[in-house]
């Protein structure tokens, strides 16, 4: 009897195979997407980070504002836009888009730099968040590390940073941990959804029912395939990552793909809770962008920070799988950090994936009856 | 009620059913129906939409538990053995049920897997059956390709493969020429002569007098059953359309007078 089902279940992952293999089209969008989005996100990301425009308010133009301006002038990732004397021109340049950082510089700057009371003001462009967050820092860097050089290592100016128009920017915003949880998401809950509900517009899903296949084979038949190739997409995208854009797993692998597995679980139980209830496999796939696609792209912190959400909608962020991967993927790759610091997310993503996979088992018998 | 017993003893009997109910709520979908159907019979199971048919197969295939009754397909109780029947029935609805992105051959293996046979068996059985349709050329060819009589034949024939003792055919020549519908009761009679019982539904009613026996289900009861001849004796029609009209005409009407009933109450007259 336990041959017998492992026959049949063997019969069903191969036909679903066949079905991922014969349809090219599809198989090829799906391999060649994360190798796309690792290439454009990765190279907008590069663009940022070497052409961040920068102008100086100087006021007093004394030696060693001039030689601040000259190590500003002179670092390769800054381009120096115009030097003011007044603060007046600094909002339209901020605003315009021209300049995505300026550095305010206080009168007589010299005499209290030397005196160790010098303060000067970073401000930026909170609205085009990347280039803010790296001009920001690369400003901050250059002005600490001309300080040192000149004033014998004491930390002598403080940075003052101001983000204009958007105030509370979080910073890390790297993109291969977001992108991980899309890719996963893509090809777990969405390809798990529609290929249900075709089974279910063509007529086969009824005949598989009278079948001695048993509703739970034909669940994970139908999910084991496309586990393998977010598998496959999810080494892909962190491989090109690596070797293009030396993006680092600082942590432990094992952990990440641990951690992958879980979330495409998660992944792999929406999309048969979606299935379960669209009536075919138009809804299914509206459903799964939707419902699924939507929130992983905007609401899990992948592209906007969670940080610069309204109040109200930060809370919601908290419902999203995504999240919790990105946090996990986020500071296991960036960071380095292990279970010690992320139990708290693992848990919280392992009791997702439990309750999920529970109701998306119990919504496949419903439908039956 | 519950003194009727079906006609055929339960261990002689290829589908028999007592007092089988289903209800939804408050609604009886199907009404203690009480039939049985013989080894090797081709049984027509007749009934207008939502006369409760479509309920009544998924009990009698093991998809559905029934509220109360009793019923036993292939031998095996319904409730209790719903995997012992699925391994012996055989399936094939209207919209025929193989995978148009696969070949003929991938289609068969895979039911074939399904059904627990193994590779030997698959292989012998497949040459046969190509054999015997005349389909050996098309092996390879995607079903997609096929046109809509020979994917019928072809369902009908996967859904015997393994040789199961009643094969369900839920409205199998739905959209089918007159010519592919004959040679798929020569089909039918082919299995039944083989041994296969038959129960199938359809809306032809010609198709009706090519069953050894037909029941006519109307608002989830029974209202008729016997052989196409009994039953037109039985009602003084000429053609299994006059009995099906003079059964169901009665159940429709009541339909639209309640509904009209229902329309008139929310107005303020």
């Amino acid at each position: 009897m336990i041959a017998f089902r492992m026959s049949a279940f063997r019969s069903f992952v191969v036909k679903e195979t066949r079905h991922i293999l014969r349809d090219r089209q599809t198989l090829a969008v799906l391999l060649l997407m994360p190798v796309a989005m690792v290439l454009l996100f990765g190279f907008a990301i590069r663009t940022d980070v070497e052409d961040v425009r920068v102008v100086i308010v100087d006021p007093s133009r004394d030696a060693r504002s001039t030689d601040l301006t000259r190590a500003l002038a002179s670092t390769h990732a800054l381009r120096l836009i115009a030097v003011y004397s007044g603060l007046q021109p600094v909002e339209p340049t901020l605003r315009t888009g021209e300049a995505n950082v300026a550095l305010l510089l206080p009168t007589d700057f010299a005499r209290r730099f030397e005196r160790g009371t010098a303060e000067v003001l970073v401000m930026s462009d909170g609205a085009n968040a990347n280039y803010a967050a790296t001009g920001e820092a690369y400003v901050r860097t250059v002005v600490q590390q001309w300080a040192a050089e000149n004033g014998g290592g004491a930390p002598v100016v403080r940075v003052a940073t101001r983000m204009r128009f958007n105030p509370t920017l979080a910073s890390q915003n790297l993109f291969v941990p977001g992108l991980l949880a899309f890719v996963l998401t893509l090809v777990s809950a969405l390809m798990t959804a529609i290929s249900i509900a075709k089974e279910k517009d063509t007529g086969t899903m009824e005949v598989l029912l009278v079948s001695p296949l048993r509703p739970i084979q034909i669940v994970v038949g139908k999910v084991a395939p496309y586990l393998v190739l977010a598998f496959v997409n999810a080494l892909t995208a962190l491989g090109l990552a690596f070797v293009v854009f030396g993006v680092p797993v600082r942590g432990s692998l094992a952990l990440l793909l641990a951690a992958a597995l879980v979330y495409v679980l998660v992944s792999l139980a929406l999309g048969v809770l979606i299935s379960s209830r669209a009536p075919n496999q138009r809804t299914a796939m509206m459903g799964a962008l939707l419902g699924l696609m939507l929130p992983t792209l905007a609401l899990s912190g992948f592209i906007f920070p969670i940080a610069s959400m309204p109040g109200w909608l930060q809370p919601v962020t908290n419902i999203v799988p995504a999240t919790w991967f990105i946090l996990i993927a986020r500071g296991v790759m960036l960071k380095g950090v292990g279970l010690a610091v992320l139990w708290k997310q693992c848990l919280v993503l392992c009791a997702m994936a439990a309750i999920l996979l529970a109701a998306g088992a119990r919504s496949f018998n419903d439908r039956i009856e | 009620m519950a003194d009727r017993t079906p006609s055929i003893p339960q261990d002689r009997a290829a589908v028999w059913a007592q007092d089988l109910t289903r209800t939804f709520g408050e609604f009886t979908a199907v009404d203690h129906i009480t039939f049985s159907v013989a080894r090797g019979e081709v049984f027509g199971f007749l009934g207008a939409n939502g006369a409760g048919k479509t309920t009544a197969i998924k009990m009698l295939t093991g998809l559905l538990v029934p509220t109360s009754g009793e019923a036993r397909t292939a031998g095996h109780d319904v409730a209790t053995e719903p995997e012992e029947v699925k391994r012996r029935i055989g399936y094939m609805s209207q919209r025929f049920a193989l995978y148009d992105d696969l070949t003929v051959k991938e289609n068969i293996r895979f039911y074939g897997g399904v059904y627990g046979l193994s590779d030997r068996q698959i292989a012998d059985r497949m040459a046969a059956m190509l054999q015997r349709l005349g389909f050996e050329r098309m092996a390879g060819e995607r079903v997609g390709r096929l046109p809509l009589g020979w994917k019928q034949k072809l369902a009908f024939s996967v859904a015997l493969l393994h040789e199961p003792e009643v094969v369900f055919l839920d409205e199998p020549t739905g959209g089918v020429d007159p010519v592919t519908r004959r040679q798929f009761w020569e089909m039918i009679y082919a299995a039944a002569h083989g041994g296969t019982t038959v129960f199938v539904t359809t809306h032809y009613m010609d198709e009706a007098e090519y069953c050894d026996r037909v029941s006519i289900m109307v608002a989830g009861k029974i209202a008729a059953l016997g052989t196409p001849s009994e039953l037109k004796a039985q009602f003084g029609a000429d053609s299994m359309d006059g009995v099906f009209v003079q059964l169901a005409r009665p159940a429709e009407e009541a339909k639209v007078q309640k509904a009209a009933e229902e329309n008139k109450r929310p107005e303020p007259s």
